[in-house]
């Protein structure tokens, strides 16, 4: 059975991870905030100073995702999916780029930000992390969208997916959120566990009982 | 030329978000890609944009990047040999 | 009596690559779009654009002849050029097979990189500006067509095309939909003209895929729609499926290929498996013409023992046409399955790959029943299908 994990919540200058705060940075501006959790995590990963702001957040949340379980070492990653999803695509960094180019006397597009100004980088900045090879999609809708994500797993897992890396990851004008859940096929779940299957209804629920702090 | 290189060093950290290196940590003989500073494809691309927006210079041809961006003193002497430092 | 039950037999699974639209320089329908290729017409010339003084070689659609199509649009100056453009193209789509928009069991994916990226350089004075985030688009056709579901946005580079149809497979195959509607737009706009060029990746002349001279691609602008349905009655005009399709990951490099095509080849061997290459007649490439995405898709190919399959790209005609280009290519080559002629690989002359491939050269009659499409996009993506007559 299509089974959750794991999974890790950003919003508000917090860091989530199975629906508990473990990290909060409050009265820090959004790049300090990204830069800092980096940090915590203390990686060496200079590319991480490379991405826009999209690609950190997918990068800390899956981070958190995936710090405390074997999802990495226990399923096949070339038949291990990473599905995203957003609503405002690749926004924020397009408006970046467009800036470059909007003053003729001041022309400088920039290679290291057009390259971001494509919302599936995320997955590419995931794949490249954690050697992840299996199969890619990232869709755009208004808000999360548990119905399509869920349902399009679920087709991924009955072609030649195994396990599957799902998301939010939406940065836009200072607002932001990311939300990274794994997806691996567990048999005889028990009741009492704290995986929970994967559905429209259980991943909502998971994606909105965040307890944030205050 | 030791200004420059200074500066430049600067420059390079500042346009390729070098975050965790230190203008000290870049020796100006040593290769700027390979090993070192682990730079790649898009920061060769982004080095080219450094000439022009700071310097003026167009490279026509990225073919020559090659040369030019072997090392931050390659890169000291092009600007002067072009008159742009 | 013997009773022919030929026709009467269900074909489970099967599910159809059918009735399609095709708007592009060269045209504004598929048949239009193939006769000129046939005719070796290419859509990519020098071009002045509004934004710079120099001439991009760029394949654009006429201005004027869009708005003399876009007349029978209601309400056209309400759209954007992509949205006109979309609208024609999947009203089209619904016409020829007499599907309809509020059928229940019909799904819409609409695959594009930038959308209405124009908003951005306020094309659009009376527009709502909201338009530029893409699921505002889709909303705006679902406005239009009154959709019974809201239309899936799919933007994954330039594998999006391709990825869109195979996700219909999908989605068809798992008993949700009988149709799936695949549409592919993208623009022409500064904001992707002077982002490959930062990457120095536009060649100045019409781009030469697989060619020992290619010096990087030309963009397009185009927007193509197909139906892909489990509806045998819908299945002409090509009676042909989408038998196996996958997406992959380099994971190697955000704007670079892996080198050895790892990702491309491992979507082959996915799509490869359980699969007959009898028959098979040619692949179309991605085949962008810059030196890095030929030469991978060279090695790949060569790697998954497809050497003697022959190879073209649709990039010469065209150029590189973004979140539009997988869906226009595969309809391309099913109109080539259709009128059995491979389509001559437009640019090229002496190959220079290092990979064994053997590219189409002309436009040569054959006999064959099926054919591999295949992309390859930044973010290290790759997809591939195969297609059979049946």
């Amino acid at each position: 059975m299509n089974t959750i994990i794991s999974y890790a919540h950003i919003k508000h200058n917090q860091i989530a991870v199975n629906g508990k705060v473990v990290l909060h940075l409050p009265n820090k501006s959004y790049t300090e905030f990204l830069t800092e959790a980096y940090k915590s995590l203390q990686l060496s990963y200079p590319k991480f100073y490379k991405m826009d702001a999209q690609c950190k957040l997918a990068f800390l949340a899956m981070e958190f995702a995936c710090k405390d379980n074997h999802f990495l070492t226990e399923n096949d990653l070339s038949k291990t999916a990473i599905v995203f999803s957003n609503s405002s695509a690749s926004l924020e960094t397009d408006q970046v780029h467009q800036n470059s180019i909007n003053d003729k006397q001041n022309y400088f597009p920039s290679p290291a930000v057009f390259v971001y100004t494509l919302p599936n980088i995320t997955i590419g900045e995931i794949a490249i992390r954690h050697h992840i090879t299996g199969e890619n999609a990232f869709f755009v809708s208004p808000q999360f969208n548990g119905k399509l994500l869920t349902n399009y797993i679920h087709l991924l897992t009955q072609t030649n997916t195994e396990a599957v890396v799902g998301g939010w990851i939406n940065s836009d004008n200072n607002t932001y959120e990311a939300f990274i859940f794994l997806v691996q096929n567990v048999e005889n779940l028990n009741k009492n566990s704290i995986f929970k299957p994967l559905n429209q209804t259980s991943i909502t629920n998971l994606y909105n009982q965040t307890s944030w702090m205050h | 030329m030791d200004a420059l290189i200074e500066k430049l060093k600067g420059q390079i950290i500042e346009q390729l978000n070098l975050a965790e290196v230190k203008p000290e940590d870049i020796n100006p003989e040593a290769p700027l890609f390979g090993d070192g500073l682990g730079l790649d494809s898009i920061d060769a691309l982004e080095l080219i944009v450094l000439l022009e927006k700071y310097y003026g210079i167009k490279i026509q041809d990225p073919k020559d990047g090659k040369t030019i961006f072997q090392s931050v003193k390659t890169m000291a002497e092009y600007i002067k040999s072009q008159g742009k430092a | 009596m013997f009773i022919n039950f030929k026709i009467c037999i269900p074909k489970p699974n099967m599910i159809f690559a059918s009735y399609n639209n095709i708007i592009s320089p060269l045209g504004f329908t598929t048949e239009q779009n193939y006769r000129a290729v046939l005719n070796s017409e290419i859509a990519v010339k020098p071009t002045q654009l509004h934004f710079s003084n120099d001439a991009f070689c760029v394949g654009k659609i006429n201005d004027e002849l869009l708005e003399q199509h876009a007349v029978s649009i209601e309400k056209a100056h309400q759209h954007t050029r992509l949205e006109k453009l979309s609208i024609l193209s999947i009203q089209d789509v619904l016409q020829q097979s007499g599907i309809q928009p509020q059928d229940d069991k019909l799904l819409v994916v609409y695959s594009t990189t930038k959308g209405n990226i124009d908003i951005l350089e306020n094309a659009y004075p009376n527009i709502d500006s909201k338009r530029v985030y893409l699921h505002q688009l889709t909303q705006h056709l679902q406005n239009h067509f009154q959709f019974k579901h809201q239309p899936v946005v799919l933007s994954n580079a330039c594998i999006s095309g391709i990825l869109a149809i195979i996700m219909a497979q999908r989605w068809i195959q798992s008993g949700q939909f009988n149709h799936v509607i695949v549409c592919g737009g993208d623009i022409l706009s500064e904001f992707t003209i002077s982002g490959f060029k930062s990457f120095n990746a536009l060649s100045t002349e019409p781009c030469k895929p697989f060619d020992a001279n290619r010096t990087g691609i030309n963009l397009g602008e185009a927007v193509s729609s197909i139906l892909l349905t489990n509806q045998e009655l819908l299945s002409s005009p090509y009676h042909t499926a989408i038998v196996a399709g996958a997406s992959a990951n380099d994971a190697n490099h955000i704007s670079g290929p892996s080198r050895n095509g790892d990702g491309l080849y491992q979507c082959l061997q996915t799509i490869l498996q359980n699969q007959s290459l009898d028959g098979c007649g040619f692949i179309s490439a991605h085949g962008t013409a810059t030196p890095f995405n030929d030469e991978m898709e060279s090695i790949a190919f060569d790697r998954s023992a497809l050497n003697t399959i022959p190879v073209n790209s649709l990039k010469g005609y065209y150029g590189h046409t973004l979140g539009a280009a997988g869906v226009l290519e595969t309809v391309l080559s099913l109109e080539s399955l259709k009128h059995q002629t491979l389509i001559k690989s437009q640019g090229f002359d002496n190959i220079g790959v290092s990979g064994k491939i053997s590219v189409i050269p002309q436009h040569t009659p054959a006999t064959f029943s099926s054919f591999i499409k295949t992309a390859s996009g930044f973010g290290g993506c790759n997809a591939a299908a195969l297609f059979k007559k049946i």
